[in-house]
């Protein structure tokens, strides 16, 4: 067990508390730099760039649950439409980029559109509290799909559209053609999306959403302004969530209407359930689980000389949220978190350790 | 001089009169203790003050500011600190964290500041952090800076939301049932505590308590309670012999009544 003795406010303060912990994260960066060469090392180039595609996508779902992780995780509030704020966030920036606006720019604008658009959409739904308020968000994810198609001669509507080819500090990207580009394009907004999230957490916002979270009524008492908070939450989520809408949207190559269904909305909340509520890292794990379950599912079923089976991949996803419900609330993660501590106190953990305590009466009539 | 004032509050809920025509005044400095008979309305008063509920009638002035003008997360701003008869900690995050967010009132940073980590930010934190821990220092929370809330234990939990609140360096503390929970030696540290924050940070302390022997030994005035209207104010002593609040506690008429039933029963 490492003991941090801590010399000066700053180790609180601090993206990583000691140096350890900053060379790991460290590490990992660089091994997801070094990524692409090292595929192409072990496989063929055609496997190489299948692989790259899947961790691709991985980083895309990551963005959009980092998204929903700050709103559910962070600040307590349910949301089921995430989706239509993807949506938003791609047609925009497809939008923006046909308008003569360069990827870069327009992508950075288009998040910071959804963003506002999602906190006055926020102000609102946020006097809902719980299943009132998943219902209001799981209704915009439905009418999302409508307005698509009322607004067809912006969208395109039920033909949808095709992402324009643009370049990236003179690469070109696509797809087929630079499958590495768009691997550090991902990894780039995820890296940076991350870095927003972890600033937020360790200034005064971020411990206003943890507050709203757990007790609105002493969050007042404390000085925060529950509504702004939430609204803002809403806001900086649907901006995350467009950033990620925008990359998945791009990368598919082309989409309409149906490309981002409540059932995006539903894969996204169960994703960052899995990895883990309110943890960076359970949005990252939960992406992992999201993205490589039906490849995984795909390749279970070759191997046994079926053919695809129907509803298999959403049955099991249920099954494992369900799972992860009853036997592991705090998700992938969480679970990652006690078998830490159990093998840095090796052998002194105890059973129960983490047991939660019921927690004392709460004051919910005041509300 | 009064610092905090209420005139003529009336609270009802639908036909329930809650707090009927209180008029109290606390001065700057002292400590004030509200007690009374359980559902005599002093959480409700407290809640008056820190906006939860709007009176029906009357006025709360705090400082010569009408409270009333104000909303819930505006009270804070002006000096106000509480803390809640039912311990409302924000349990998923750490001492630490929780103190933090006493600091609430005092940032500065912008929104685009806190996203990127820029300008004051860093400043600011060290700032709050500072400020957070001569909280600490001051109530002997070192052991528990990076314990998740939801761990600790009650009596604990108790001093965090003192801290918590003292975090927001107020000029008027109101405590809900301080002492309530805690054994004797926590008692007698809530007592000190009081006293050193009234005469060390200068702090003017209103409470709800139940436990006599602390309101006798801490408070300065007292005011009874029962049924949200006044009973009797004044030194503890006073209020203890008076023959109102003794009768709204043990009863007069009704003992003999009391006294049987209880004899049925067994």
């Amino acid at each position: 067990m490492r003991f941090h003795f801590k010399t000066s406010y700053d180790h609180d303060i601090n993206l990583f508390p000691d140096w350890w912990k900053a060379s790991l994260y460290g590490a990992l960066l660089l091994v997801m730099l070094a990524l692409p060469w090292v595929l192409h090392w072990v496989f063929i180039p055609r496997m190489a760039n299948f692989y790259m595609g899947e961790v691709t996508n991985v980083l895309i779902w990551a963005v959009a649950g980092l998204g929903l992780m700050l709103l559910t995780g962070q600040t307590g509030q349910v949301s089921l439409g995430h989706s239509a704020f993807m949506a938003l966030g791609c047609y925009l920036t497809v939008i923006l980029m046909r308008n003569g606006v360069p990827f870069l720019a327009a992508f950075a604008l288009a998040g910071v559109l959804t963003g506002v658009i999602g906190a006055l959409i926020a102000i609102p739904a946020l006097k809902l509290h719980g299943v009132y308020l998943a219902i209001f968000t799981l209704a915009l994810a439905i009418l999302a799909d409508d307005i698509i198609v009322i607004l067809a001669p912006w969208t395109g509507g039920v033909n949808g559209m095709r992402a324009p080819d643009f370049t990236l500090f003179g690469w070109g990207m696509s797809r087929f053609r630079n499958p590495t580009g768009w691997y550090f394009l991902a990894l780039g907004t995820a890296v940076v999306v991350t870095l927003i999230y972890r600033n937020l957490l360790r200034s005064p916002l971020g411990r206003a959403f943890a507050a709203v979270r757990d007790s609105e009524i002493s969050a007042q008492a404390m000085g925060v302004d529950v509504a702004r908070t939430k609204t803002l939450a809403f806001g900086i989520s649907c901006g995350f969530a467009g950033l990620g809408g925008a990359l998945m949207g791009l990368f598919a190559g082309s989409f309409n209407n149906e490309t981002f269904t409540f059932l995006i909305a539903i894969q996204l909340l169960m994703m960052v359930i899995i990895g883990g509520l309110g943890f960076i890292h359970g949005a990252f794990l939960g992406a992992i689980v999201i993205a490589f379950l039906p490849q995984g599912l795909s390749m279970a079923t070759d191997m046994f000389g079926s053919r695809s089976i129907p509803g298999l991949e959403i049955g099991v996803f249920g099954a494992i949220l369900i799972a992860f419900i009853l036997f592991e609330p705090m998700g992938l993660y969480g679970r990652w978190l006690k078998i830490r501590v159990w093998l840095e106190l090796f052998p002194f953990a105890r059973r129960d350790m983490f047991r939660r305590q019921k927690s004392y009466l709460k004051t919910e009539r005041l509300r | 001089m009064s610092l905090l004032a209420l005139k003529d509050v009336t609270l009802k809920f639908g036909g329930v009169t809650a707090v009927n025509n209180l008029s109290m005044s606390v001065n700057e400095g002292e400590v004030f203790a509200l007690v009374g008979p359980n559902g005599a309305g002093k959480s409700t008063v407290f809640n008056m003050i820190s906006r939860f509920y709007r009176p029906v009638r009357g006025s709360i002035t705090f400082d010569g500011q009408d409270l009333l003008a104000r909303r819930p997360h505006e009270v804070p701003a002006l000096g106000i600190a509480r803390t809640f008869q039912n311990i409302e900690l924000f349990e998923r995050a750490t001492v630490l964290q929780n103190l933090l967010v006493g600091r609430h009132r005092h940032r500065k940073t912008m929104l685009l500041e806190e996203m990127f980590f820029i300008g004051r930010a860093r400043a600011e934190e060290r700032a709050h952090r500072h400020a957070v821990e001569e909280v600490i220092e001051f109530l002997d929370l070192q052991a528990y800076r990076d314990k998740y809330i939801a761990g600790l234990p009650y009596g604990v939990r108790k001093v965090v939301e003192l801290a918590r609140a003292l975090a927001t360096k107020p000029r008027l503390l109101l405590l809900d049932e301080p002492a309530s929970g805690l054994s004797v030696e926590e008692t007698q540290d809530m007592r000190w505590w009081i006293e050193d924050i009234r005469r060390q940070m200068g702090i003017t302390v209103l409470m709800v308590e139940h436990d006599m022997g602390l309101v006798g030994k801490v408070c300065d005035r007292v005011l009874a309670l029962a049924d949200g209207a006044k009973l009797a104010e004044g030194t503890p002593a006073e209020v203890q012999s008076h023959p109102a609040v003794i009768e709204a506690y043990l009863g007069t008429s009704a003992i003999s009544k009391t006294a049987n039933s209880k004899g049925e029963r067994v």
